[in-house]
């Protein structure tokens, strides 16, 4: 019925990429009202300790400051809620949007100043008198957990995730491989730092929220709920957003802060962060350390693993209460064969900054543990590394299959692959034989190279609906109103793709609008890769319809039948050619003042399960404890590509994150819980000096069966695996299974690592 | 702090006389006082790059320079590299080699870039590599970017 893809599978220009070339992208920072007052927060300068009081009569002494608010006044709104995962037992860890009676951490906020310019409000920031008394800071999630508040410990909450007998398989198992290992704490980082330009429309009750990102329509409801507002009366508006990664866009104190101060002064409210506070407020993630054992066969036939996992949370449940934990012990199997699974992870508090999602979020920390795990079975049987994971892949004809685990509310199937296939692909597109050959060579000159490898499957396309609505204007463009949002990925390019061959446009007249809560009732937003599955199908199904519509409609017109039309490159066409003109699609819109639309909705209960594998190879300085990459490839199999080159952006993009995790980035403390990670001078994230050029092989071996494209997400699996390779090709550069058991490998753990001699951390 | 200095900052050659106290930095005084907004604030202290314009010919940190020093300098922005509807090379070989994604970094590279280059036209490979380690960028991972700005020194030399 519709003819050949156009557009989908080509790497198009981006749509986006003109205004933000030209410097005409608004950011948040960009918005601005007349006669806004900016907000500056009073953040906790120590980790933990009681407020005795706040005097702010000196910063409300400065001409131009307006108002100082403590939590008495903002006493009335509710903590913030969970958006995901959200336990009932965590719920008295939530937290405030201003600190009361208690500070948990260093940055939390405390004060919030309203004054008529940025400086001044900064100026009066450092007026305030804070009055704190002290307590010892809980700084490490492995210590026994201490006091939070009335009966409750820091321990907020225990999660399980089991399947089969696994005390018996380790009781009958042929060997036991047991480690310990841990991951940093680290984060996304966007480089557009957080925004929130609140304003209130007295006339027609309207409160509005400019600056928002990731999942506006949930937000808006949230921050109707929490101010008491009716749902109708909020309305949030995405701009550019420089960078998202999961951190991004979830609701914090301060988006709270400047809705209930624009209600209660009437005057637009801005607020933007800047980079020290971004490093110790916004999202944490990734902190876990892990207990976990493998119990095998003689042939290194994973029988069942087990881990106990300590998750460190920071000082409080946000949006993401149990998303983290949860995804960590349900996506740790990984594309293996685990008869018997046990997962027991301890959420913890302490008292450093909270924690959420993070590109990959619970995978790049369960990859990392499972990989390290295979590359220690394959040491403790005596085979390669290669030929371990080929004994334990689940197989391409046990395909859909299901791991008997739930996350996110729905059940874990992997929907489609071939994760051998992948293997031998990956290994090709390394030219593997040939690299273990010239490291071996440079091995035995002297050099300290080495290469690693590591499997992973990816999550992606969570739903469950999307909904778009999609509009052929008078002027030849076509609208698509969507209910996704956009962090910088390529949404709008994508779903005009989509738009473009369903419907028989060019798709740079498609106009694809995402993140206006007053365009569109309802939406899910952009998180979990899962735009271009979710809205790329109702997109392409909305299309569809429109299609048909413009057909009939145009018959009608053309005095013809529907079905002796089509539409071409924008043109109403006759499939006869000769019985008269054709239409533009622009001029059947104008003979239609009443619109020519259509709308559908797309709705899945299962997720859609990319699947890849990274092979690192590297150099390591056995003077300064420097890592370098030298080689690095990327196979991964996203079932249908829409746009190969913005695919190879997510991979490229997403793999310079992981070696930040990996290498460089990680926010450190002091004992007493003092921040040590607040500039990018400390916080280090890889430059182009660190990120080697990659091959990257895009497969679509796997479409998944879930959607008519058979498209998978590709927004995290350049991320996931990025530790565990480049720990495997360490370990293989040092010539030491089993060294590296800590990310980041920075030069000093390196160093230690060299001078210890012998294998840290393994048991 | 309120005492304001009365000085003149040359944008895209275009005059804007404006009164800033004189703490205040370049880049608040771009994007606030002139309205070019496309130069982005990404760390305010120097070390990302996003803020980077071109004063007197040479790329800089705007966060980490005072409006009243820029007094009397021709500076440049990224508002000002298009000729119209015709892109910049630069901006052109950053479209043609997806060297963006969010876009936020993008004005700081450009302007570095293109600085460079101007600057030292037949700069090294190596060299280059350099320069472009200097600004962040968290989309991306580096690799189209150096892509299009060696595609882009060619296009500049013709």
């Amino acid at each position: 019925m519709t003819a050949p893809a156009k557009f989908v599978g080509r790497s198009v220009p981006r749509l986006e990429d003109r205004p933000l070339l030209r410097g005409e992208g608004r950011f948040a920072a960009d918005i601005s009202f007349p006669g806004q007052w900016h907000m500056r927060v009073v953040r906790s300068p120590v980790a933990h300790g009681i407020i005795k009081s706040i005097d702010a009569s000196a910063a409300l002494a400065l001409p131009g400051v307006h108002a100082v608010w403590t939590n008495a006044d903002v006493a009335h709104i509710p903590p913030i809620p969970f958006r995901l995962t959200g336990l009932k037992t965590l719920e008295p860890y939530r937290q405030p949007v201003l600190a009361k009676d208690v500070v948990r951490y260093v940055g939390e906020p405390v004060a919030v100043i309203f004054a008529e310019n940025a400086y001044l409000a900064e100026d009066a920031a450092d007026l305030i008198v804070l009055d704190l008394e002290q307590r010892r800071a809980i700084m490490l999630a492995t210590e026994e957990p201490g006091f939070y508040e009335h009966d409750r410990s820091t321990e907020a909450g225990v999660l399980q995730k089991t399947y089969g007998d696994v005390d018996a398989a380790f009781r009958n198992a042929h060997s036991i491989v047991s480690l310990e290992l841990s991951v940093g704490r680290h984060s996304g980082v966007p480089m557009e730092t957080r925004g929130a330009i609140a304003r209130y429309d007295g006339e027609k009750d309207i409160l509005e929220m400019h600056g928002a990102a990731k999942v506006p329509h949930w937000n808006r409801d949230t921050i109707a709920q929490m101010l008491g507002r009716k749902r109708e009366s909020v309305q949030l508006f995405e701009g550019y957003v420089g960078g998202g990664f999961g951190i991004r866009g979830e609701i914090y104190p301060e988006d709270v802060l400047v809705c209930a101060a624009t209600l209660k002064f009437r005057k637009p409210i801005k607020w933007i962060e800047d980079r020290r506070e971004h490093l110790i407020a916004a999202n944490h993630s990734r902190e876990q350390f892990h207990k976990v054992r493998a119990a095998i066969d003689p042939e290194g036939i994973i029988l069942a693993i087990d881990d106990e996992f300590f998750h460190d949370n920071g000082a409080y449940m946000r949006t993401h209460a149990a998303t983290v934990p949860d995804l960590t012990a349900a996506m740790l199997p990984g594309p293996y064969r685990v008869p018997s699974y046990r997962a027991q992870g301890h959420i913890r508090l302490t008292n450093k900054t909270p924690c959420g999602t993070y590109r990959a979020p619970g995978r790049y920390e369960s990859s990392f543990v499972r990989e390290r795990l295979l590359d220690a079975i394959a040491e403790n049987i005596g085979v390669d590394k290669i030929e371990i994971r080929r004994r334990n892949l689940i197989g391409k004809s046990a395909m859909p299959y299901k791991l008997s685990l739930e996350t996110l509310g729905t059940h874990i199937i992997y929907d489609s692959g071939d994760y051998a296939g992948l293997l031998d692909k990956a290994l090709h597109l390394a030219d593997w034989e040939n690299l273990q050959k010239q490291l071996d060579k440079r091995r035995a000159k002297g050099e300290t190279v080495g290469c690693g490898v590591a499997m992973f499957v990816e999550k992606s396309g969570l739903g469950p609906f999307d909904t778009v609505k999609i509009e052929a204007k008078s002027d030849g463009s076509v609208e698509v109103i969507t209910g996704v949002a956009s962090l910088g990925q390529g949404v709008e390019t994508a779903i005009a793709q989509i738009c473009a061959d369903a419907l028989g446009v060019n798709y740079g007249n498609i106009k694809v609008i995402h993140g206006q809560t007053n365009r569109i009732d309802q939406g899910m937003g952009a998180f979990a890769s899962r735009v271009t599955v979710m809205c790329g199908e109702a997109a392409r199904m909305a299309a569809a319809k429109l299609r048909l519509e413009v057909l009939k409609l145009a018959a009608e017109l053309m005095q013809s039948k529907a079905e002796l039309l089509d539409l071409i490159d924008g043109q109403i066409v006759r499939l006869n050619s000769n019985s008269g003109p054709s239409m533009p699609l622009s001029e059947l819109a104008r003979q239609r003042p009443e619109g020519v639309f259509a709308e559908a909705t797309f709705e899945s209960k299962h997720m859609v399960y990319p699947y890849g594998v990274h092979i690192a190879a590297v150099r390591v300085d056995a003077d300064t404890g420097g890592v370098t990459i030298e080689r690095y490839a990327i196979a991964y199999d996203v079932g249908k590509a829409v746009n190969p080159k913005m695919i190879e952006g997510q991979i490229a993009g997403g793999l310079a994150q992981g070696v930040g995790g990996a290498l460089l980035e990680e926010f450190l403390y002091d004992e007493a819980g003092e921040p040590l990670s607040v500039t990018f001078a400390d916080y280090l994230m890889p430059t182009a000096r660190e990120i080697p050029e990659i091959s990257i092989l895009i497969t679509e071996d796997a479409p998944s069966p879930l959607n008519p494209l058979g498209l998978k997400g590709a927004g995290e699996g350049g991320a996931n695996p990025v530790g565990a390779a480049i720990a495997s090709a360490i370990d293989d550069a040092l010539q030491r299974p089993g060294s590296v058991t800590r990310l980041p490998v920075s030069p000093q753990r390196l160093k230690a690592i060299l001078n210890q001699g012998g294998c840290d951390g393994r048991k | 702090m309120s005492v304001k200095d009365n000085i003149t900052l040359s944008i895209n050659g275009r005059d804007h006389a404006i009164a800033v106290e004189p703490r205040r930095t370049l880049v608040d005084a771009i994007r606030e006082d002139c309205g070019q907004t496309g130069t982005h604030i990404g760390c305010e202290h120097g070390i990302c790059g996003a803020c980077t314009v071109i004063v007197d010919g040479d790329p800089v940190r705007s966060c980490l320079m005072f409006a009243v020093q820029a007094a009397g300098k021709k500076i440049r922005t990224v508002e000002g590299l298009a000729d119209g509807d015709t892109l910049h090379p630069m901006q052109q070989a950053f479209m043609d080699h997806h060297g963006l994604q969010c876009g936020f970094c993008t004005p700081g590279f450009l302007m570095l870039a293109v600085g460079v280059l101007e600057r030292e036209p037949d700069i090294s490979d190596d060299d280059l590599l350099d320069v472009l380690s200097s600004n962040l960028c968290r989309c991306t991972g580096y690799q189209n970017i150096i892509k299009a700005v060696r595609a882009a020194a060619k296009e500049m030399k013709r």
